[in-house]
């Protein structure tokens, strides 16, 4: 097995790991924790009053723009990275590429700026 | 016999075989995460912020109060494990999985010492950056099964948070990546230790003086990922209880405050691994040692090197949270999109003149 494939399976395990710690944990727990659950026990916590309506309620999500937008400069990073690692051997010309492609993106932050789709309203 | 040669030791794990190896790495892992958490929340949590606010803190269970944390743990075990009636049981029971998850991945790539580490990513910045974001997933699935109105809020709201302030984040941290030509984190420890000042090596190059804005703005992220104060508004107490974790009783609780705080370490260890040099010890230092800066002793003293600067950081991010009162929701993410984004693409831009220039 090549070295690379191991360091993945390294981190393949660390998240096994996890998972068993939680469930060992939650496990040992559940052999001493008591369970007894009543009507009013097991309502949703609205600060002592009894529920009302529906619990998954309808709210304005109102940064789905803001998702857009993060897409975007996301991928962008995805970009960078791989020009950071190797901007010694690019040069001026990988330099001045990469300032152009920043400045497309800030044009694209400015007219979200503009349009005041920045504002949490 | 001269202390070179009181130096040389055959290093036992050298010619281990690779299961018992990563065995080793798992127990380590475990202890890695969660002592300096433990150990963090009790000296900081508990303990330093009780100061700050003219009180004493836990004082009974133990010496000082130290054995509270042990007390909490026999407290949360004894707790009903509560599923709301409406609750989405699955997703509600996995939440804190996939949290701690994220924590542990996370976790692999930090560097303790030259062999001393889990794993050896090429490109473990971008690993780190990537899995760090993973716990957002955690996050909504708990507010969103808990079918309670405060944790829909509640999860919604640290979204919209972990998304804006993840890309200062990652921009932050392009800084260093440019400065130092590489993702692995120990040629990034590496860098900072070979590379000089204005020709001189004594104490390396931090990152933290060439890059002080990306400190900076990484910091500021940090402290928004992590949902600490001043950007707790997904936890607010006054207004959400708990926010995600309103529905969660007993250890699933436990498991997401776990995480949270073991988060806030691993980050610390990933600032100082970027930006303060990571385990190893200034030039001038192992000059006077008579090591290598990379001797196999540093696996040794590493460990401690980088919890230092764990400490370090992490007083900082448990100082802030406690000094400065809660940004509303927009302000927050007006901070996020129209200062630090703007500041940290035009740190990029200017790190990479530099380096070019130089």
């Amino acid at each position: 097995m090549s070295d690379f494939l191991r360091e993945y399976i390294i981190v393949a395990l660390f998240g096994a790991l996890a998972f068993g710690l939680v469930a060992t944990f939650i496990g040992l727990a559940s052999l001493i924790r008591p369970s007894r659950p009543t009507p009013a026990k097991v309502e949703n916590y609205e600060s002592g009053v009894d529920p009302v309506g529906s619990s998954w309620s309808q709210s304005q999500i109102r940064y789905y723009i803001f998702a857009l937008l993060f897409v975007m400069f996301d991928v962008e990073a995805v970009f960078i990275f791989p020009w950071a690692t190797r901007l010694e051997d690019l040069g001026l010309f990988g330099l001045v590429e990469m300032v152009i492609f920043i400045f497309i993106l800030v044009l694209g932050l400015a007219y979200a700026w503009r349009k005041g789709v920045l504002r949490w309203v | 016999m001269t202390f070179a040669s009181l130096l040389a030791v055959d290093w036992p794990w050298a010619s281990w075989p690779w299961w018992a190896d990563t065995s080793v790495k798992m127990v380590f892992a475990i202890v890695a995460v969660l002592i300096p958490a433990g150990g963090t929340v009790y000296l900081y949590l508990f303990k330093m912020v009780s100061f700050m606010q003219s009180r004493l803190g836990p004082m009974e269970a133990g010496p000082y109060g130290s054995m509270q944390l042990l007390a909490e743990l026999g407290k949360n075990v004894q707790k009903e494990d509560i599923f709301p009636e409406k609750a989405d049981r699955w997703v509600f029971a996995l939440a804190p999985y996939v949290v701690l998850m994220s924590t542990f991945l996370l976790a692999v790539v930090v560097p303790f010492g030259p062999q001393a580490q889990f794993t050896n990513l090429d490109t473990g910045v971008y690993f780190a950056l990537a899995v760090s974001s993973v716990s957002v997933v955690g996050i909504l699935m708990a507010g969103w099964a808990s079918a309670s109105k405060y944790s829909l809020l509640g999860g919604l709201r640290a979204a919209g948070q972990l998304i804006a302030y993840e890309l200062p984040l990652i921009l932050a941290v392009v800084g260093v990546v440019i400065q130092a030509g590489t993702l692995n984190l120990q040629e990034i420890v590496a860098a900072q230790n070979q590379q000089e000042i204005f020709g001189w090596g004594g104490i390396g190059n931090p990152f933290i003086l060439t890059q002080g804005l990306g400190f900076l703005i990484f910091m500021i992220a940090v402290q928004a990922e992590l949902t600490q104060g001043p950007f707790d508004m997904p936890v607010a107490e006054s207004e959400l209880v708990s926010g995600y974790m309103t529905e969660y009783s007993g250890f699933r609780f436990l498991m997401f405050f776990i995480g949270e705080f073991a988060t806030a370490n691993i980050f610390a260890f990933l600032g100082s691994v970027l930006f303060l040099g990571g385990w190893a010890l200034p030039p001038f230092v192992t000059d006077l040692l008579g090591i290598e800066w990379d001797s196999p002793w540093m696996n040794v003293i590493g460990p401690g090197v980088m919890f230092t600067k764990m400490l370090l950081i992490t007083f900082v991010i448990y100082w802030v949270r406690f000094t400065y009162p809660r940004f509303r929701e927009d302000q927050l993410q007006k901070f996020a999109w129209k200062v630090l984004i703007p500041l940290s693409l035009v740190n990029i831009a200017i790190t990479g003149a530099l380096k070019v220039a130089f």
